[in-house]
């Protein structure tokens, strides 16, 4: 049986992990290389590299250091941040990574999506979308969530899986940061009502947010940063509390 | 020894490469014909699409030669379909190495199997030299829309609503539907065992 999966995410500045709480005030988690083959060794079912790098030497640095991940890690992994372009995806795919994520550049143009599915196949293809919500309902946000957008998530998920996004990487930014929980009510209804798998992401807490976004949520993976990163809670015992709930997870 | 990893026009070879290396093999990436012939053991990847694949590998008479090879090689993912008879992507005439058929994943009620299937799954019943040291029901990591259907040559099963092929052995054949490049411990244990055949 298909497992759910647990994903640490890394968010890599100039080289270095790092993860911002409520997308601001930057910490220093470590190196990504040393850190993600730990996580893997741990038993991380995926990892995702997120670049937050600005500058203009970016994109060489980026796929070299997807090279050098994808020489460590034994487990697939997903970089994302910045991309916009066939080129960029072609470059990241060839120096060992398994699946992109496309955020605002693939709202601004979805076609993106469409040509990336044609020329690389759904499977690597991640649409990462930030949401809040707002009034009555949540709205995509833009440029790492600075930027809002009058687009309902659900809208946006349900047009890009049509055209070829073979996953959604949903992040909650009124979770985000909060350690209170994933936000269990839009997550269950992409999960249930797209036919590709979705990652939730934002507001993981304790061990038994992750039963509730696997069981009500019914997510196909969850992902975290900073409880992994400052070991509060461990992958192993996180997977022994889920395996103990009755969630179907690897060893 | 000498790995020859056949390039052809589909994805995933660097992280074959990779892996091979983390064992202290190194690996050839090559489409040379007497490379991969002389080759000790033949790796055949792929992540892509079966029809574009298969053209691919015909004009360069890439067909022909992998299926004329005799000593060890290990199709994986796509390079397993390939190996099959044929595939419903594209409906496209495969190799024919293994008498089995290659469909799509089918949704029995809407958005309850989400296609492709990605993420770990067990595997059962294995019965291949390529499995000696992985434990029944281990997990590995998968990535497709279309399985081979089970086969007297199935030597590993998987689950994803229905039962299919996880591996098939013919002869000096090998091929497993899963990512062992990608599939942690498990996954090395088998490209472990493949490369000491």
């Amino acid at each position: 049986m298909l497992t759910k999966r647990i994903i640490p995410c890394l968010d890599i500045k100039d080289g270095r992990t790092v993860k911002g709480v409520n997308f601001e005030n930057i910490r220093d988690a470590g190196d990504p290389i040393e850190l993600g083959a730990l996580y893997a060794q741990q038993g991380a079912d995926e990892l995702v590299f997120l670049d937050i790098t600005a500058t203009n030497e970016r994109r060489k640095t980026l796929s070299e250091l997807v090279t050098r991940i994808a020489r460590h890690v034994n487990i697939p992994f997903t970089v994302g941040g910045g991309i916009s372009a066939v080129e960029d995806v072609y470059v990241l795919l060839q120096s060992g990574a398994d699946k992109i994520s496309v955020n605002t550049s693939a709202f601004k143009r979805p076609e993106l999506v469409d040509e990336l599915a044609r020329e690389f196949g759904s499977q690597c293809i991640v649409l990462a979308i930030d949401t809040r919500f707002e009034g009555d309902d949540w709205y995509v946000y833009l440029n790492g969530g600075r930027v809002k957008t009058e687009t309902k998530a659900y809208d946006w998920a349900k047009e890009a899986v049509n055209r070829g996004a073979g996953e959604i990487l949903l992040t909650s930014m009124n979770n985000d940061g909060t350690k209170q929980g994933f936000a269990l009510d839009i997550t269950g209804r992409l999960s249930q009502n797209l036919n590709v798998p979705v990652i939730a992401s934002g507001g993981a807490g304790t061990m038994e947010h992750f039963t509730d976004v696997f069981g009500q949520a019914q997510a196909d993976a969850a992902l975290a940063a900073s409880i992994f990163h400052y070991k509060e809670i461990e992958i192993p015992t996180l997977k022994q509390y889920l395996y103990g709930k009755g969630v179907n997870i690897r060893f | 020894m000498n790995t020859a990893i056949i390039k052809y026009n589909a994805g995933n070879i660097r992280s074959v490469l990779f892996a091979l290396d983390r064992l202290g093999v190194q690996g050839t990436v090559t489409d040379d014909p007497e490379e991969i012939r002389s080759a000790d053991k033949v790796i055949f990847p792929g992540v892509g699409e079966a029809s574009t694949a298969m053209a691919y590998l015909r004009e360069r008479g890439l067909d022909k030669l992998i299926t004329s090879l005799e000593q060890p090689v290990l199709g994986i993912c796509l390079g397993m379909q390939l190996l099959c008879k044929h595939s419903e992507e594209n409906d496209t005439d495969c190799l024919g190495i293994f008498d089995v058929q290659v469909k799509r994943f089918q949704s029995p009620v809407e958005n309850l199997l989400k296609i492709p299937q990605i993420g770990w799954n067990n595997v059962a019943n294995l019965h291949s030299t390529i499995f000696e040291h992985v434990p029944e029901n281990s997990y590995m990591y998968f990535v497709h829309s279309y399985y081979a259907a089970l086969s007297p040559d199935t030597v590993a099963m998987a689950n994803y609503v229905i039962n299919y092929s996880a591996a098939l052995q013919k002869d000096n054949f090998y091929a497993v539907q899963f990512h062992p490049e990608k599939s942690a411990e498990a996954g090395q244990h088998v490209l472990e065992s493949f490369l000491k055949l």
